[in-house]
């Protein structure tokens, strides 16, 4: 039991596979300019992965090594499809403001990586955990970002007014560069910096060392 | 070995590295996920075309609401202000046997007895058949026409682009065009959904001498208010735009009705 709940809250922070990984990193970009975009996208990635997960963990003692992959994503992508669908039926007006990016879950290296690296070496409650927990990582990091993101770039959380506007008469003046793909390459940056300063086992070894000083040779 | 005889467990034993059993199992898979993926659609179809329905309703309230002066009428006439017609394209009449409220025009356009197929030379629009019966709303204020509402279409660069134009009582000055669906190719044509680019139109005159003359034009329009600035990378949507706009309003469109309408007027 203790080691279930190890899969689950290990991705979080100490495995997490957006600051450990840098995966899924494409739609931490793009769907982080307000706190409802980021909350649907990372239920609905949420969803698909556990999903994914655990199917292929159901039939992997059948899935033929030379097409395992094809038959990942076309599991992965139907799934991405179906829920796609989902909220075009039942919450339009989110899928137009998400417009191509549920679709491109299916391309998002985090389920792949999950499906391929642990579903289908494992049984189906423990992949599914395991995806949760991936799936949750993703989320947090998500609104971590996308907390900051609407904050400032907005004063508002979740679309109500916390900071006062200018244009409405307070005293905050929004950041525009918060609502540009570019603020969340730096806070995510900031992030994954923050988290290796406070965990260094996180830190990568050094792929090569730096030349030593060559001393001036004299002609 | 008795199991081994059923002909699914014999396929299931293979080992997985035989071509049969990598063959079935992806074609077992590609079986299951397209069955999945059709019933979803298929399930979930009439509430998505409500969904977009609903959308399509709200940004016609939103233009009409943003005209100046036709807000006004709105507020106070309320939704009663604007009405639904239909429109029979070859008499140029209004069909007033058909129910506008239950009125399918791509049911029409999709039946051949409905609808007519078009030369090529007549298709300026490249929808190959028109419907023979198009909706249009009419706006009145205190019993005159205020506005006419025309949803037009055609093919674009690379999608079906669907927009109302809307002209104010002389039937020649735009009050707003909006484009409520497209497809062309984001950055470059899609800006046509803009609405900083959709606000140009504004005051623009389709006709000169009651020859069809608006146009899209590539670069600036130099002020001409027959022409509208086009979209620089996107030439293709521009023409199309422009075609549409004729196709529509010209002889096969809702030019015969509109020419009523005039002759009404005198």
């Amino acid at each position: 039991m203790f080691e279930h709940l190890r899969t689950v809250t290990d991705p979080l922070v100490d495995k997490n596979p957006v600051t450990v990984h840098i995966l899924g990193i494409c739609s931490a970009l793009a769907v982080t300019t307000s706190v409802a975009t980021a909350l649907t996208l990372s239920l609905a990635l949420i969803v698909v992965l556990t999903l994914a997960a655990g199917i292929i963990s159901l039939i992997r003692h059948h899935v033929p090594s030379a097409i395992r992959l094809i038959v990942q994503i076309t599991i992965i992508a139907s799934l991405v499809v179906v829920a796609d669908q989902l909220l075009q039926a039942f919450a339009y007006e989110m899928s137009q403001r998400l417009s191509v990016f549920v679709s491109l879950i299916a391309t998002n290296c985090i389920v792949l990586g999950r499906t391929e690296a642990f579903a289908l070496q494992n049984r189906p409650v423990p992949s599914m955990l395991d995806a949760l927990g991936n799936g949750a990582g993703y989320a947090l990091v998500l609104l971590v970002v996308a907390s900051i993101r609407e904050l400032f770039g907005s004063g508002t959380l979740l679309a109500r007014p916390v900071l006062p506007l200018v244009a409405d008469g307070g005293w905050y003046e929004p950041m525009r560069l918060m609502l540009l793909a570019p603020s969340a390459f730096i806070i995510l940056g900031l992030l994954v910096w923050a988290i290796r300063s406070l965990r260094p086992g996180q830190q990568e070894a050094r792929e090569f060392a730096p030349l030593p000083q060559q001393r001036q040779v004299q002609p | 070995m008795a199991e081994l005889r059923n002909p699914w467990r014999r396929f299931l034993a293979r080992p997985n590295s035989d071509r049969t059993k990598t063959v079935g199992i992806a074609l077992i898979v590609a079986v299951v996920c397209g069955l999945c993926i059709s019933t979803t659609s298929v399930l979930l179809r009439p509430l998505i075309a409500v969904n977009v329905e609903a959308d399509r309703q709200g940004r016609m309230s939103a233009m009409l609401a943003g005209l100046p002066g036709i807000g006004a009428i709105l507020a106070q006439a309320g939704a009663d202000a604007v009405e639904a017609v239909i429109i029979d394209l070859d008499q140029g009449r209004i069909a007033e046997d058909l129910d506008p409220s239950g009125f399918d025009q791509a049911a029409v356009a999709a039946d051949p007895s409905t609808s007519t197929a078009l030369a090529r030379a007549e298709d300026l629009a490249g929808i190959g058949r028109r419907e023979n019966f198009a909706q249009a709303y009419v706006v009145r204020s205190e019993g005159e026409r205020a506005l006419v509402v025309l949803p037009v279409y055609g093919n674009g660069y690379q999608s079906t682009i669907r927009a109302y134009l809307a002209l104010e009582a002389d039937l020649a000055t735009v009050a707003a065009f909006t484009v409520y669906e497209q497809g062309e190719t984001p950055g470059l044509g899609a800006r046509i959904a803009e609405p900083a680019w959709q606000a140009q139109w504004a005051g623009k005159s389709v006709s000169r001498d009651g020859e069809i003359v608006i146009e899209v034009v590539r670069g600036s329009s130099a002020g001409d208010e027959t022409e509208v600035d086009g979209i620089s990378g996107a030439s293709v949507t521009g023409y199309a735009v422009t075609d549409m706009i004729h196709f529509w309003l010209g002889p096969n469109g809702f030019g015969p009705w509109l020419d009523r309408l005039r002759l009404e007027d005198q």
